[in-house]
Formats: structure tokens, C-alpha cells, sequence
């Protein structure tokens, strides 16, 4: 399987290598022409969504990589992946958003974010629980987003904490508020 | 604690890739983060204001920084002076997301640092070698950087204290394992650190490249010579146009090692932060904590 990390900013060094665990051929994409590769399955890292929004403008890789999500490729995306994905940003509770307040970047994952959900860093946390029929798996939320709202029925909720959907899977989209390419807490036996 | 200090090098990784702002009021970290900041520092005088001012160089005015966290959503950094643990707590109070205990201020104690794995909160630190490095990590740094020479706009230290880490992070990789003894003793560093050099050929946290950074060919020197990140301070609010020359930068980042975008880049960013040159200076910000 071809996976294609978009390397802009963020963990995308251990999205890269959490794919690579798991015997996928990985790419990073920093530019256009790096699309031409083609890929089986896009991976959205953490990072500031912000900057890798901004980015994907500046470097004209917004247009086309939402034409492929819309045309069915797979997406796997952790933290500021959801935040690019997400049809709706809500205005941040505890941090404010004046300067930049995109109500979306892709748009294409029908649920509602809110940027920042548990404040700051002191507010990061780790915590197990159940993923997707899997028990007890690690995840870890660093100034972590939180999907406020699902937005389509067929919206399937893979993991929650305190209530709300943490992880979330709509067609070809899978998509977490954590991190599990930083634990490597869903991957196969021979990954680390 | 242990869990604390994963979820502090955690976040420094989500910053890699990025450029790290100097930023003295609200409306310059809004600029700081249209033009694609992945993090600001909030200091009420940059680097180049501090050499040019003298006198004794304190942690920023809490009203000042808050006013900056209210501006903006990329995590917002300050600095502590170098041993000044209430400073540090101070910070800690107000839940700035990291803390740079930085050379750049007069240091609050001339030999000791901050025993950083008290805290909750994570701090970065500055080294100009391997040895430096894993001392700030051992007593709990989860984010390293050079040191260069702040305020100068003179990148030379930078690069001596990026290759001097790298090379040194080599030649630990290349021991045998039962040099390391000796090897840590040379570079004054825990062993199980050095171990851990040793084993992965990189440091167990991220490191930025910081001091003397103030074109997109800077940082995308820094990055070719394998820093993860860059920290901007007095080379983008001292430039002729800052929003332009922030987003330059940051591009450059991402894309070091595309010498036509870089030449794009480049063009007409107005005048750069005159600078000085590192070796007329009087105070060496370098020499402080080691």
C-alpha cells in the first residue's frame, strides 16, 4: 500500500513511521509534484492546523487534495488532520480565535470540532480505552481538539471520552482528536 | 511524571516542521500566526532591544504575556531566567504552554538550572553541544535548541552549534557500547542518555535551531543541517516586512530543500534586520548556563 504523509509541519516524521510499521510504502508530501506519485491512503499528522492549512494554500496542494478526498480516497488523519477535515470549527471556549477563524478547511468529514477543547498543555492527558471493538488502548490528546458534533447519521463513532466522540469513521475518512500514531496503540504485532 | 514529561516531548513534535515567532505584543503574534507560526514567544523586548538596552534582563510582565495567549490559538512560549525557579512557576501559573529558560535573560543562578522534572509544564532549553543537551534533558528540558548568538542576526554561532551537536551525535552512534562510560564522562551527560544517542543516533527530544536566524536561506541552512524546526526572534519584527518575511520563512521550512521555491522566497522581502556580526559584540549570550 502507497501512503502519501502530508509533511508540511507537524508529527508527520511519526505518521511516516507508524505506517512504515505496518509495511505500508510511504511518501512525504511538501509540494504539488509530489501528488504525482499517487497514493492508496492519505495520512493527516498532528501539528498546528493553522500553519498546515495555510501551507496547503500557499503551496497549491489545497484544490487537488480535496478533489482526491472527494473522490473517495482513503484519509487517515490525527489532531489538526481532523481539524482540516471537519465540516464545521467551532470559535475556541478557552482559547480565542480572532486573528484566524476559518469555519473549515476540507470540509469534507461531517462533524462539528472545536479547537483546543481542553485548554493548554497542562490540559493534555493520556488515557485507555475502547477503539473501534479493540478494549484498552492507549490514547494520547496533546491541546487536543474535540468533535463537538456529529453531523450524518452515518458518522460511526469509534471511541469516546467523557461522553463525546473521539475518533469517528464516515466513508472513506478515519479520523482521531488523539494520537495514535505517537503510541503506535493500533498497530499490528510487529510494529514496535 | 513520567507521563507528563511523554506528553511535553509530545507536543514539541507536533511543533517540528515549524518556525516559532519572538513577538512583543498582541497585534505582532496575530501576524505571527496568519503568516503560518506553529508557536509565538511572548518577550516584551526581542533579542536585538534587550543587547541594544543592556542592564538586567527579567521574565516579561504576566499582564503582557496573557494579553498574547488571548490573541492568538498556537501555543504561546515565555522565557525564565536560567535557574529562576519562581519565574518558572510564575509561568507555570498562568499555563503558558512552554517555557524557554533562556541565555537571552541575566541568569538568575551562574551555575545551576532549573530542575525541570518538577514541573508540569514543559520547557525548552538551549545547548551548543551534545553534552549541554543531554544535561538540559536530564534535569527535564523535552525540547532542545541551539543557542546561537540572540539578537545579532549573525546565524555563524548557530551553525557551530548545530554541526558540533550533530557530529557528536554521530561519532556516540559509532562507539562501541562499552565506550560510552567514558564517553559520558567526557561529555558530562547522563549515561543513560548518552545510551540512548547511542542506540538511536538522534536526541530523545525535539531540537530546534534558534539565534542569529533572519532570511528563509538561514532557516533553510538550519534545517539542511538537521534541525527540526527554527526559532525566529529579532529577525522577523526587526525586518522591513515582517508578515511577508514571516511567511517566507516558513515556507522555507517546509521546503529547504527546494532551491527554486527558496529563490522565490527570497525575492523582494524588503531589508532584512541590519544585524551585527557576532564577533563585535560586547555581551556573548552563549557563554550563559552550561
Amino acid at each position: 500500500m502507497k501512503v502519501g504523509v502530508l509533511s508540511v509541519q507537524g508529527a508527520f516524521a511519526e505518521m511516516a513511521a507508524y505506517w512504515r510499521a505496518q509495511g505500508a510504502d510511504v511518501f512525504e508530501i511538501r509540494q504539488l509534484a509530489d501528488l504525482d506519485r499517487g497514493m492508496d491512503l492519505l495520512a493527516l499528522p498532528g501539528g498546528e492546523s493553522t500553519v498546515q492549512g495555510k501551507l496547503l494554500k500557499d503551496l497549491g496542494l489545497f484544490d487537488p487534495l480535496k478533489a482526491n478526498i472527494e473522490g473517495g480516497l482513503p484519509v487517515f488523519a490525527t489532531c489538526a488532520g481532523l481539524i482540516l477535515l471537519a465540516e464545521r470549527i467551532e470559535g475556541s471556549q478557552t482559547l480565542s480565535t480572532q486573528t484566524l477563524k476559518p469555519s473549515k478547511w476540507f470540509g469534507t468529514l461531517p462533524v462539528a470540532v472545536r479547537r483546543n477543547a481542553y485548554g493548554r498543555q497542562l490540559g493534555s492527558f493520556t488515557t485507555r480505552g475502547a477503539f473501534d471493538g479493540k478494549p484498552d488502548v492507549e490514547m494520547t490528546f496533546i491541546r487536543a481538539p474535540a468533535i463537538t458534533d456529529v453531523l450524518s447519521p452515518e458518522v460511526e463513532v469509534l471511541s469516546t471520552f467523557g461522553g463525546r466522540p473521539t475518533s469517528v469513521r464516515w466513508r472513506n475518512a478515519t479520523a482521531f482528536t488523539w494520537h495514535p500514531e505517537l503510541t503506535h496503540s493500533l498497530a499490528e504485532p510487529r510494529a514496535k | 511524571m513520567a507521563d507528563r514529561q511523554e506528553l511535553n516531548r509530545n507536543l514539541a513534535q507536533m511543533l517540528k516542521g515549524g518556525v516559532i515567532m519572538d513577538v512583543t505584543t498582541p497585534e505582532q503574534a496575530k501576524i505571527a500566526e496568519k503568516a503560518g507560526a506553529c508557536a509565538v514567544m511572548a518577550l516584551e523586548r526581542i533579542p536585538a532591544d534587550i543587547r541594544a538596552a543592556g542592564g538586567v534582563s527579567r521574565m516579561s510582565d504576566p499582564a503582557m504575556i496573557k494579553g498574547i495567549q488571548e490573541a492568538v490559538s498556537i501555543p504561546v512560549m515565555a522565557k525564565c531566567r536560567i535557574g529562576h525557579i519562581a519565574e518558572a512557576r510564575i509561568l507555570e501559573a498562568i499555563e503558558i504552554d512552554y517555557i524557554d529558560e533562556s541565555e537571552v535573560l541575566s541568569p538568575a543562578d551562574d551555575v545551576r538550572h532549573i530542575d525541570k522534572n518538577r514541573f508540569n509544564v514543559p520547557f525548552v532549553c538551549g545547548a551548543r553541544d551534545l553534552g549541554e543537551a543531554l544535561r538540559r534533558i536530564g534535569e527535564g528540558a523535552t525540547m532542545i535548541r541551539t543557542k546561537g548568538e540572540p539578537g545579532t542576526g549573525d546565524v555563524v554561532q548557530a551553525v557551530r552549534h548545530m554541526r558540533k551537536m550533530q557530529s557528536e551525535i554521530r561519532r556516540v552512534a559509532s562507539l562501541r557500547e562499552d565506550e560510552l562510560y567514558e564517553a559520558a564522562k567526557e561529555l558530562a551527560a547522563p549515561l543513560d542518555l548518552v545510551k540512548y544517542v547511542h542506540e538511536n543516533g538522534k536526541l530523545p527530544v525535539v531540537n530546534f535551531a534558534a539565534g542569529g536566524v533572519a532570511t528563509p536561506a538561514d532557516a533553510a541552512l538550519m534545517m539542511e543541517l538537521g534541525a527540526e524546526g527554527v526559532f525566529v526572534g529579532s529577525g522577523i519584527f526587526k525586518s522591513g516586512d515582517p508578515a511577508k518575511r514571516a511567511a517566507a520563512i516558513v515556507q522555507a521550512v517546509t521546503n529547504w530543500q527546494d532551491s527554486k521555491l527558496l529563490a522565490k522566497l527570497s525575492e523582494n522581502l524588503g531589508p532584512a534586520m541590519v544585524g551585527i556580526n557576532a564577533d563585535e559584540i560586547e555581551t556573548i549570550m552563549e557563554e550563559r548556563g552550561k
